[in-house]
């Protein structure tokens, strides 16, 4: 098992600790799941997720080679900006979900722990001569600040107008002092960023965020990662292995917009085939009335048909609704179409919802 | 952990206090710490009768479901319908306001073979 270089502050903090991606990881701190959903949502939540991949892509022919790897149009990115995307496997279903950033003379690849060797694999296995690609997961940490303040908290932190980039790109900043990567990227719903900075300095860049929250009355709190999904959840972020996996169509998740089909990418050809036969699935949220709706649990329809199967399913604080994400047969993916989802063996009124249920900043 | 003197317990951390003639039963501090947020609570239907040891109700946490178990048979007078709108109050209080139902026990002497809180605290230690 793999401890992030957090660790023992989550330990001291009191969180409750699990296995995630082969990392010893923080479930909930004592502020517990739902408060530290909510406090993302009102000022700032710090994500360690150093659990998550980089891989950096350079040399001739490098930029061909990512935009033929990845389904999303690239070419169009500017130096600095950060673009999400999709990896696809021959059968065009997804290996990974990443972020995207064009740097000056490289492209920086944020992949999902889970994913990482799978995902590297599968470069390497195309990758042309010329072409160079390093895993720098190891030696780079990843922490997210998220929140409506987190921006303020930035600027204070850096001394420099972070809140001057614009949502989805990057740039070189000192945060407390640690040179970073600095995106404007998350995974929560919230304005905010990611940091990339080498590993020794984790904890430096953590508590000085933490005492710049404190001294600027700046409400900052570590989140673990109960917190991590609902957020996600609720601002219609898919999370691979559940939304989207090597069992599901991007087209089938709702995901065409990161398929670019006027290039050429792997996967393609798969995903044209499946379009012209017609698709049998289609990703749905559904609110439930009464009971939380779990993974695998059995969707169904007013007749008692089955047509679906609970891929994410929680309570969601924002919102205060019990939902999940469920794969459902297109014809009962309207909204307002009454489902219902059973929750030990009994049936539960559910119905097909518009999502996002909570409009992440980026779209306001 | 916060330990009610005046119930006893079962070993999955149900507790049972009596209140005259009938007695109310939660889930211990213990149970609502390891639990985590709960975010919602089934209970069951007043009038109901229920065995000692079988399953009253359900509660669900941010993260799992988990059966509640009757620590003494008996029938249902009164569930906590407040629990629907603010579940989070076993959280804050799980021996006041957490409270999940009432019941006339079926036999009251099964009482006698709960876990004194002495008994029960030495329990949670062992996890």
């Amino acid at each position: 098992m793999n401890a992030t270089k957090l660790h023992d502050w989550h330990l001291a903090a009191g969180a409750k600790m699990a296995p995630f991606a082969g990392y010893d990881m923080p479930i909930t701190f004592p502020l517990g799941a739902v408060e530290e959903h909510l406090v993302t949502r009102s000022s700032v939540g710090l994500f360690d997720i150093d659990h998550m991949g980089q891989v950096e892509v350079s040399g001739p022919g490098a930029d061909a080679f990512v935009d033929r790897m990845v389904s999303a149009r690239i070419l169009d990115m500017k130096v600095w900006d950060a673009r999400y995307s999709l990896l696809l496997n021959d059968r065009g279903t997804v290996i990974d979900d990443l972020f995207v950033y064009r740097l000056p003379s490289s492209w920086w690849i944020v992949v999902n722990a889970s994913n990482r060797l799978e995902d590297v694999a599968w470069f390497g296995k195309h990758k042309p001569a010329g072409v160079t690609l390093v895993d720098h997961s190891d030696d780079t940490y990843m922490i997210a600040v998220q929140g409506p303040r987190a921006m303020e908290l930035l600027d204070i932190a850096a001394n420099a107008k972070i809140s001057d980039y614009p949502r989805f790109t990057s740039g070189r900043a000192e945060v407390v002092g640690v040179p970073c990567l600095v995106g404007r990227t998350g995974y929560t719903g919230e304005d905010g960023v990611e940091l990339f900075f080498p590993a020794a300095d984790a904890v430096k860049v953590w508590t000085g965020l933490i005492a710049a929250g404190e001294k600027y009355g700046i409400v900052t709190k570590a989140i673990g990662l109960a917190a991590r999904d609902s957020l996600r959840f609720e601002a219609g972020m898919p999370l691979h292995g559940h939304e989207i996996s090597q069992d599901i169509l991007p087209l089938e998740a709702g995901f065409k917009w990161a398929c670019d089909f006027d290039k050429d990418f792997v996967g393609k050809a798969a995903l044209l085939k499946a379009q012209e036969a017609g698709l049998t699935r289609k990703l749905v949220t559904v609110e439930v009335k009464g009971g939380v709706p779990r993974e695998g649990y059995e969707v169904q329809d007013e007749s008692g048909r089955t047509v679906g199967k609970v891929v994410a399913g929680m309570f969601c604080p924002t919102v205060k609704k019990f939902a999940a994400n469920v794969l459902v047969d297109p014809a009962v993916s309207k909204i307002g179409t009454a489902l219902r989802v059973i929750i030990r063996n009994k049936p539960v009124p559910a119905a097909v919802v518009k999502r996002p249920l909570y409009v992440p900043a980026y779209r306001r | 952990m916060t330990i009610d003197k005046n119930a006893r317990y079962r070993s999955s951390h149900e507790w049972v206090r009596k209140d005259g003639n009938e007695m109310v039963v939660g889930i211990s501090d213990h149970a609502q710490e390891a639990l985590g947020d709960i975010v919602f609570v089934e209970l069951p239907e007043v009038g109901k009768t229920i065995k000692q040891g079988e399953t009253f109700g359900v509660i669900e946490s941010v993260k799992a479901a988990s059966d509640m178990y009757m620590p003494v048979g008996g029938k249902i007078t009164a569930v906590n319908d407040g629990l629907s709108g603010d579940p989070a109050a076993v959280n804050r209080e799980p021996y006041a306001g957490g409270w999940m139902i009432r019941f006339a026990p079926s036999d009251p002497k099964e009482w006698d073979g709960l876990m004194d809180p002495v008994a029960y605290e030495a329990e949670c230690g062992k996890e």
